[in-house]
């Protein structure tokens, strides 16, 4: 059973039908006793940083998230999700994220040129800077849908794959049992839907 | 690098396509379900579904429609059609659209493009404005093209981006159903004017159009047509092959 967070940020729609094309088994929860007995755990979000943040922590869902991750637990952050796996964001002002990876949280204004637009909106390519289990079903090149306006850096230790858009940004990231999207799978038709499968597919690290 | 995206738009009216497709393994051309997902699996980069029933019955039939679609398809979905209020996008958000388009209900209500993009995030909210050249200059055209609001279109979209609105589809009435191509120089006029998203619409008759419209404006982002893609005359695969060959870059 996967525990799909349900902290009252983003549409859960269309990643609910996801998992249940690929046939997981997933429930929509914030309750405690569910997201502890599941076998894996999927943050997703859209939205503002500090808000979700807050929510988190204002339902005790921060605190049970870094216990479960820390029993390794797999976890998935998507989006949003992705980015509240770090130390801080500095999404309108400096917020602290969950802490699960190392690395910061930034506009992308000011750091990529300036003719480019801002949201990143659209389908772009992946490029695996590491191999990993997400992308056992996937190749290098191929396409996955995007809506953001902030990307992780300073995340050496978990960037598994970036996506160019002026620089190279932190398009996915895992460290350990700890794995993150900034691309939303659940749009990104087959190629998605095979990250979503793998992540089904991974185990428990300890 | 980000690719530019190819949409096919859906009319819907009473639950189904108006404009029937023939599509080889396709059976019921008008049912939405259906060709949606058939749209999804043949390189449409994102879908707009649009709603032309004015009832309060086929409201409620679009919105079962418009769920059973969106739990067919994987990829992006635009709603529009009767979009007047925060209650419209939070009906058809619940029901799987990722993004919904405002037309006359902004016209009628400014306020609107804001109220929704503080709510559920510039991303969220799309601006359609249909366009047409009156003595030279372009004006917003409301009530499906048929009613000339007086406003000068340049300025007025560039109000709404500042509003909140995170992507516009500019739609030529000069040139839309005409088959000669999309309106470059409307086009480029709005894209200078903005830095969010601009999809064009109106004139699509042929793929090199297409291409056409991505190496005169390479700021532009998107493509849309409706008949050229139901009636099989220009295949998106196709179509996105023939781009790729010519260096534009799309997801194939």
């Amino acid at each position: 059973m996967i525990a799909i967070i349900d902290y009252g940020v983003g549409n859960l729609f269309s990643l609910c039908s996801s998992l249940r094309f690929i046939g997981a088994d997933a429930v929509v929860t914030s309750k405690e006793d569910e997201i502890r007995t599941a076998d894996k755990i999927i943050l997703p979000g859209v939205g503002a940083f500090a808000d979700a943040a807050e929510k988190l922590h204002s339902m005790h869902l921060d605190r049970l998230l870094c216990e479960e991750a820390a029993r390794g637990k797999p976890l998935l952050g998507i989006c949003l999700g992705m980015q509240l796996l770090f130390e801080r964001s500095f999404e309108y002002g400096e917020h602290r994220g969950l802490g699960l990876l190392k690395g910061s949280v930034v506009p992308m204004k000011g750091v990529i040129p300036t003719e480019l637009k801002i949201p990143h909106i659209g389908w772009n390519a992946l490029h695996f800077t590491r191999k990993h289990p997400l992308f056992r079903y996937i190749k290098e090149e191929d396409c996955v849908y995007f809506v953001h306006s902030y990307f992780a850096t300073d995340c050496a230790d978990s960037v598994i794959a970036t996506a160019e858009y002026g620089k190279e940004l932190t398009a996915a990231v895992a460290y350990k049992n700890v794995m993150g999207c900034q691309f939303h799978p659940e749009k990104s038709g087959t190629v998605g839907l095979n990250i979503l499968k793998a992540f089904c597919e991974t185990e428990r690290t300890r | 690098m980000i690719t530019k995206r190819i949409i096919p738009c859906l009319d819907v009216k009473n639950g189904r396509v108006v404009k029937g497709v023939n599509f080889e393994g396709l059976s019921d051309v008008s049912s939405p379900v259906d060709l949606a997902r058939y749209y999804s699996e043949n390189g449409a980069d994102e879908l707009v579904f649009y709603d032309i029933t004015a009832s309060a019955e086929g409201r409620a039939l679009f919105t079962d429609i418009l769920t059973e679609v969106a739990r067919t398809i994987f990829i992006p979905l635009t709603v529009g059609g009767g979009i007047n209020t925060l209650d419209d996008f939070d009906r058809v958000l619940k029901c799987g659209a990722d993004k919904v388009s405002v037309n006359s209900g902004a016209i009628k209500n400014p306020e609107l493009v804001s109220a929704a993009a503080q709510k559920y995030g510039n991303q969220c909210v799309v601006l359609s404005a249909d366009v047409k050249r009156v003595d030279g200059v372009f004006r917003v055209f409301a009530k499906g093209g048929r009613e000339n609001t007086g406003m000068e279109a340049i300025s007025w979209i560039k109000h709404c981006v500042e509003m909140g609105a995170g992507e516009v589809v500019v739609n030529s009435i000069d040139t839309d159903g005409v088959k000669g191509g999309f309106d470059l120089e409307m086009l480029s006029a709005v894209c200078s004017a903005v830095n969010v998203p601009v999809i064009a619409s109106g004139g699509a008759g042929s793929p090199d159009h297409f291409l056409k419209l991505f190496r005169e404006i390479p700021t532009i982002d998107a493509g849309l047509a409706a008949s050229v893609f139901h009636f099989g005359e220009i295949r998106i695969p196709d179509l996105k092959k023939m781009l790729h060959e010519n260096d534009i870059t799309v997801r194939l």
